[in-house]
């Protein structure tokens, strides 16, 4: 009933949503930070325990995972920008690249894993108590954090699916585009978090 | 039916029918009234089962030795009664019950912005209650560790530590949802002509206290989580055989936990800040101080944790940084207390009970906060550290502060809520026994904690027996005030007087509408003034 | 209230993003592969620094959002900061 919609309509605020977004990444920031909050006091303490863990990450996979996240991070702000120039094509296209980006990330983080879990590293093996103090917990952050933004890049892929569905039958389009644009925003959160966590894990050595 | 007409026929928002039937009218709504009393049944029913374990302790308490149960059963007790206090009770009390219901009326809006969400919230409040529950009977047995679980010993300690803390995370997940719609709201739905210095000053109150929920909370979440990690995995943050911290966990859980406590104190506050110039029949005194300080304790507060380590082993420096930044807090609160006395002084008081419980606040929360600089300073701190005159010092102002201003809140808006009117007289004589009961209970406790009765001990020195004798009696005695302030409460809202739109001749946007208010709150356009404390 | 059409960023801005950005991660990797001790860290962090800062900026649209919404992310990060530094005074002097 065209009441119905009007009414929906007039509640409609796309401001507040962007609004509520950007507070839910504020918490998101926050939650991260408690975590790099306990790596940068641990740092310091292990200094020397922390550089030595880290050779066994690979900062090559490291690096690939970056640019993946970082090219990913232009792709979505394209689609949105296509999206408001009313061209769905590029939109979808756009949304299925950042998605592929996506995807190459998650399966680098496979082998990384399944390599330290290979050597008997993961939390709660029987090798992880026997390690050294700071080699120990180097590790247990490492897992921590990088599981943590794991999760967050699915939790990022599936707002990213829905984007894609609702580009695709219409429901976004260039007259009422929010919900990509709060999903993009919360896929660029996603690499924002990478932006830190790569240096510090990777990068000191 | 005839053809539509401009103005709406009124319908109560508890009368309304809706898409769904029954209960599920209700446990489905998303009107922020009918979701306010959602919060309001519940948390009042954990309130009960958190004094009725209070009880349980002072009977315990009343004489040495053990007298109804043993340690171990004592260390469960004040577990689950500071859980249940604190994360279903004092947290989410004025926010989710009165910031639900008159945060948009305030500001002239017609729900919040975000209705569903308000709904989720309220339902991942309940399944987090539930685990929480559920953590007292399921697996290991209840958790003995406090509510403040503090490692090592919550890494180790053989009970049901992990499902209590999953319920505490998902607990702050429906205090951070509430806190961004509460912010949302009050950026966008402000009624037109309404500037943040034209909002009366609850709205201010919870603006503060929604960013310290969105803010905060997130910290204790990963820390919650990191403790499960530790107890599942053996992560090796917290444990010093590991390399680990002890008080890194310390640190962690007080950076959300002190800004926690403000969360509780500032609603407080912005409901006294109502009551005062209603019932003086006055502006208050100090608009503008009474808002920014709002926000000056929710800024500072965040930078003041530590004072609840210092005898922990933080460094000196650490010592006298969080020393200085508590004092500096103190400094906001004071400025409100100030401006309400000024508003009374040669205002047209009415000892009305709503005012009654706003007065009896100021004198309690005036004695928690000076007792709080007593524990501030590092110095004194060392002699009263971990004892009963912590305890005495936090129910001064937790529930003598923000207790007894729920109380006024529920006096206050009690008319508006349920259209009906309570006994005046009953609700003084409740109370007074409340007031008396609560004193007594709690004072003799700074007491015999100055003179070293330990905190969270269920057997105690002969020395101590006096006090906590008066004190389990003045447990009783507060237990028979809130019985007589509920009871009349309860007989008000089922066979109560009907109440007028305005009982109290206040100048906020409730009283403007009928009482209760209809679904939508205004059904003609509210008229907004410049000056909220607008009284003739 | 519907989407406004305030200011789209063109495709060719996102482009130009995205090359500083992986030029800066580039240096990232250059820099911190010599020793330099602690400035290592210092270094590290403020070229992540100025990525955020860029992503924030273009990808996440703050140059163009309103002055409120830009105070608000600068003070997380201020409180986030300070947080840090306050629990440092504990453990750089114990």
């Amino acid at each position: 009933m065209s009441e119905k919609h009007s009414h929906v309509e007039e509640h409609r605020d796309d401001e507040a949503s962007k609004l509520g977004m950007w507070l839910f990444i504020f918490t998101e920031l926050l939650l991260f930070g408690g975590l790099f909050l306990v790596y940068s006091i641990f740092r310091s303490e292990y200094h020397e325990a922390f550089h030595k863990s880290s050779l066994e990450l690979s900062v090559t996979i490291g690096a690939i995972n970056t640019i993946a996240l970082l090219f990913s991070s232009m792709t979505i702000a394209m689609a949105l920008t296509a999206m408001q120039k009313n061209n769905k094509k590029l939109a979808l296209l756009m949304i299925g690249i950042t998605l592929f980006m996506a995807v190459i990330f998650l399966i680098n983080k496979y082998f990384e894993w399944g390599h330290k879990f290979e050597m008997g590293l993961y939390p709660g093996s029987p090798l992880m108590p026997l390690l050294d103090r700071g080699y120990l917990l180097y590790f247990s952050l490492y897992f921590f954090m990088t599981g943590l933004h794991a999760l967050h890049i699915i939790i990022g892929m599936i707002l990213l699916f829905i984007c894609l569905f609702k580009v695709k039958n219409g429901t976004i389009n260039n007259k009422r585009y929010s919900l990509l644009e709060n999903g993009a925003l919360y896929w660029h959160l996603v690499d924002l978090i990478w932006i830190f966590l790569f240096p510090l894990m990777y990068l000191i050595s | 039916m005839t053809t539509e007409t401009e103005t709406n026929k009124y319908v109560s928002y508890l009368d309304h029918e809706g898409k769904y039937k029954g209960i599920f009218a209700w446990i489905f709504a998303t009107d922020h009234k009918r979701i306010a009393l959602l919060y309001l049944y519940a948390i009042a029913a954990f309130f009960f089962v958190g004094v009725t374990l209070g009880e349980l302790m002072r009977i315990e308490l009343i004489a040495q030795g053990e007298t109804i149960m043993n340690a171990q059963t004592y260390n469960g007790v004040f577990t689950v009664h500071g859980v249940i206090m604190i994360f279903m009770v004092v947290i989410p009390g004025l926010s989710a019950v009165f910031g639900n219901f008159f945060l948009p009326i305030l500001i002239g809006a017609k729900d919040v912005s975000f209705p569903k969400l308000n709904r989720l919230s309220w339902w991942i409040f309940m399944v987090g209650s539930a685990m929480a529950v559920a953590s007292q009977f399921l697996r290991s047995g209840p958790p003995d560790t406090g509510w403040t679980f503090y490692a090592p010993y919550s890494t180790t300690t053989g009970t049901s530590v992990i499902l209590a803390t999953s319920a505490a995370f998902v607990l702050g997940f429906s205090s951070i949802l509430t806190g961004l719609n509460f912010i949302v709201t009050i950026h966008r739905l402000r009624a037109p002509g309404m500037g943040f210095f034209n909002m009366p000053l609850f709205p201010w109150a919870i603006y503060a206290t929604a960013w310290i929920q969105l803010l905060a909370t997130p910290i204790v979440g990963i820390t919650l989580v990191m403790l499960i990690a530790e107890r599942l995995f053996g992560i090796g943050f917290f444990d010093p055989n590991l390399g680990g911290d002890p008080l890194l966990y310390q640190h962690l859980f007080w950076i959300y936990s002190h800004p926690a406590v403000y969360v509780m104190i500032l609603p407080a506050m912005g409901v006294i800040s109502e009551i005062i110039p209603t019932f003086c029949q006055r502006k208050i005194y100090g608009y503008k101080a009474i808002a920014l300080s709002s926000l000056a304790i929710a800024g500072v507060g965040f930078l003041v944790w530590g004072h609840h380590m210092y005898t922990s082993g933080m460094s000196e420096q650490a010592r006298w940084f969080f020393s200085l930044l508590t004092f500096i807090v103190a400094v906001p609160s004071a400025i409100k207390v100030f401006n309400w006395l000024a508003t009374m002084y040669k205002g047209s008081i009415d000892l009305k009970p709503p005012f009654l419980y706003a007065v009896s606040f100021i004198f309690l929360f005036i004695i928690g906060g000076t007792t709080g600089l007593l524990l501030g300073s590092v110095a004194t701190n060392i002699q009263v550290h971990d004892t009963a005159f912590v305890v005495a010092h936090f129910h001064y102002i937790i529930f003598g502060g923000m207790g007894f201003a729920f109380f006024a809140a529920l006096h206050y808006w009690f008319p508006k809520i349920w259209g009906r009117m309570y006994d005046f007289k009953q609700a003084t004589i409740g109370w007074g026994v409340l007031f008396v009961g609560f004193n007594l209970l709690y004072f003799p406790q700074f007491i015999i904690g100055f003179q070293g009765m330990p905190r969270r001990y269920f057997d105690y020195l002969p020395q101590f027996h006096t006090g906590q004798v008066i004190s389990s009696v003045g447990g009783l005695i507060l237990a028979i005030g809130l019985i007589i302030m509920v009871a009349n409460l309860v007989k008000g809202a089922r066979k109560g007087a009907p109440a007028p739109a305005n009982p109290w001749g206040g100048s906020t946007l409730e009283w403007q509408i009928p009482s209760p208010p209809s679904v939508e709150n205004f059904d003609e356009e509210p008229s907004i003034k410049k000056n909220p404390y607008d009284y003739q | 209230m519907a989407n406004n059409v305030s200011h789209i960023t063109e495709y060719r801005v996102l482009g130009k993003v995205l090359l500083v950005l992986m030029l800066m991660t580039f240096l990232t990797i250059t820099v911190t592969s010599f020793d330099l001790g602690a400035f290592s860290v210092t270094i590290a962090l403020l070229i992540a620094g100025f990525k955020a800062f860029m992503v924030l900026t273009y990808f996440m649209h703050l140059k163009h959002e309103s002055l409120l919404l830009r105070i608000l992310v600068g003070s997380v990060f201020v409180l986030f900061a300070l947080i840090i530094l306050i629990t440092f005074i504990d453990y750089a002097y114990r």
